[in-house]
C-alpha cells in the first residue's frame, strides 16, 4: 500500500465563516453563564440541545467506549495488537483502552484457538467481567475450530455467548475493526440478548461456587489403578 | 548406529542375560532396532546403559492399528562417547497396556511417559506420578489412538441457536 502525502483540500475558511463560528461560540458561552434570555435563548436551545432518554445515552456511551480485555490466545492476537497500532488505530473509535483485569474490561476478544483445557479459564474470565459485557470470537479457530478441528480445540460458542464472529485465518486488523464496529451498532440498537440465558452467562460471578472446588478435586477420574472404569477400553 | 552384525551381537548378549527379554531385531536404512518384551524393558535398557547407551533421548508412543498388539512404546538411546544410537521398541495390547516405568532410572522419561499415557493410554507401572499431562484431568479417552474420532462435529453459531440442535442440550 502506497502512502500519498498531499495538502488538505480547500483553502482556509473565509473570514465570514470564522466570524460566524466565533459568534456561535460566544452565544453558547452566554447561554451557559445565563446571560442569554428571551427568544435568543429559546432559539439557541432549539439549535444546540438534543434530548434523549438516559438508557439510549448510556448505550451510546457504552458502545463508543469498549474496554477490551488484554487477552491474546494465539496468532490472531498479533492481528489484534496491530489493530491498536497506527494504521488501523482503534483509538479513533474509543476502543484503545485495553484493560489487564477482567473486572475493568467489558469486551472479550477471543483471539485464537481455545483449547479444551483453556476453555474453563476463558469462561471464568468472561464471568468475572462486569455487566454489560460482550464477546467477539476472532478467527476461524474460536468460531469453528478452523484447521484444528480435533480433540484439543473447542469452539467458543460451546461455552460462552459470542456476540460477533470475525472470520479469517487470521482476520486482518480491518476485519476485526469491522467486527467491533458491528458490535458497536448492535450495542446501540440494544437487541434482546437471548443467547446469554442459554449459556447461563448473565451477571458477574463474584466468587467461584464451593461445589466448583469440590468438583475440581473429584475430577481426577483417570488415575490408573484407582478405578478400572477410567481406562479407555 | 551399530551395523547389522553389531546389532545381532548386542541382541545375543541381551538374550544370554535374560532369555525372554528380546523378541527380535530390525536393521533398516542404517537404523538399528531391538524389539523387547514389555515386562523386561527395564533390564534391556539397563544392559544397554551398561554397554554405553547411557542417554535416553526420547520416549514416545505409537498406535499400530489394525495390527496387534496395537500400542507401541519406543525408546531412543544415545551413546555420546561413540556417537551411536539404538532404538528399543515394545508392543502391548490395548486390553492390558502395561509397561514398567523407567522413570526411576531415567528421570527424563517422567513427562514423556505421562504424555504417552495421556495420548495412547499406555499405563507405566511404578511411575511416580502418572497423570494426564496435556489433556484435562477429567478427559475421557486417549486422543492419539487411531480409533479415536478426529473431530468434525457440527458447528453451531450463536445466530443459529434457535434453529438447530443446541450445544447445551
Amino acid at each position: 500500500m502506497e502512502i500519498i502525502r498531499q495538502k488538505v483540500a480547500g483553502d482556509r475558511p473565509s473570514p465570514e465563516a470564522m466570524r460566524d463560528f466565533r459568534s456561535r461560540q460566544l452565544t453558547a458561552r452566554q447561554l451557559l453563564t445565563g446571560d442569554l434570555d428571551g427568544s435568543e435563548a429559546e432559539e439557541e436551545v432549539e439549535q444546540g440541545v438534543l434530548t434523549t432518554t438516559l438508557a439510549k445515552a448510556g448505550r451510546w456511551s457504552a458502545g463508543n467506549a469498549f474496554m477490551p480485555a488484554t487477552f491474546g490466545l494465539a496468532c490472531c492476537a498479533i492481528e489484534m495488537i496491530t489493530t491498536v497500532a497506527a494504521r488501523t488505530d482503534i483509538a479513533r473509535f474509543g476502543f484503545e483502552a485495553f484493560r489487564a483485569s477482567p473486572r475493568q474490561a467489558d469486551l472479550l476478544i477471543l483471539s485464537g484457538r481455545v483449547s479444551i483445557k483453556m476453555a474453563p479459564v476463558v469462561r471464568r474470565i468472561y464471568d468475572q467481567m462486569l455487566e454489560p459485557k460482550w464477546a467477539i470470537a476472532m478467527g476461524a479457530c474460536s468460531s469453528s475450530m478452523g484447521v484444528f478441528n480435533n480433540y484439543a480445540v473447542v469452539p467458543a460458542d460451546k461455552f460462552l455467548p459470542v456476540d460477533v464472529h470475525v472470520p479469517g485465518c487470521p482476520p486482518r486488523p480491518e476485519a476485526l475493526l469491522h467486527g467491533i464496529l458491528k458490535l458497536r451498532a448492535m450495542v446501540h440498537e440494544d437487541p434482546t440478548l437471548g443467547w446469554r440465558e442459554r449459556h447461563g452467562a448473565e451477571r458477574t460471578i463474584e466468587v467461584l461456587p464451593d461445589e466448583g472446588e469440590a468438583l475440581r478435586k473429584d475430577f481426577a477420574v483417570n488415575v490408573p489403578g484407582a478405578t478400572e472404569s477410567g481406562q479407555n477400553a | 548406529m551399530p551395523d547389522a552384525t553389531g546389532l545381532e551381537l548386542l541382541a545375543g548378549e541381551l538374550r544370554d542375560a535374560e532369555p525372554d527379554a528380546i523378541l527380535g531385531t530390525l536393521h533398516f536404512r542404517g537404523q538399528a532396532t531391538i524389539h523387547a518384551n514389555a515386562p523386561h524393558i527395564g533390564t534391556v535398557l539397563e544392559a544397554l546403559r551398561a554397554g554405553g547407551y547411557a542417554n535416553l533421548m526420547s520416549v514416545h508412543g505409537v498406535d499400530y492399528y489394525p495390527e496387534e498388539p496395537r500400542l507401541g512404546v519406543i525408546y531412543e538411546l544415545l551413546d555420546r562417547a561413540r556417537r551411536d544410537r539404538i532404538r528399543v521398541k515394545v508392543r502391548v495390547p490395548t486390553d492390558a497396556p502395561r509397561v514398567p516405568s523407567v522413570t526411576p532410572r531415567w528421570p527424563t522419561a517422567d513427562h514423556q511417559e505421562r504424555e504417552v499415557y495421556d495420548m495412547f493410554g499406555v499405563v507405566f507401572d511404578d511411575h511416580p506420578d502418572l497423570r494426564r499431562i496435556l489433556m484435562p484431568e477429567d478427559y475421557e479417552g486417549h486422543p492419539q489412538r487411531r480409533d479415536f474420532p478426529i473431530g468434525g462435529e457440527p458447528i453451531l453459531y450463536t445466530k443459529d441457536a434457535g434453529t438447530r440442535q443446541d450445544y447445551t442440550q
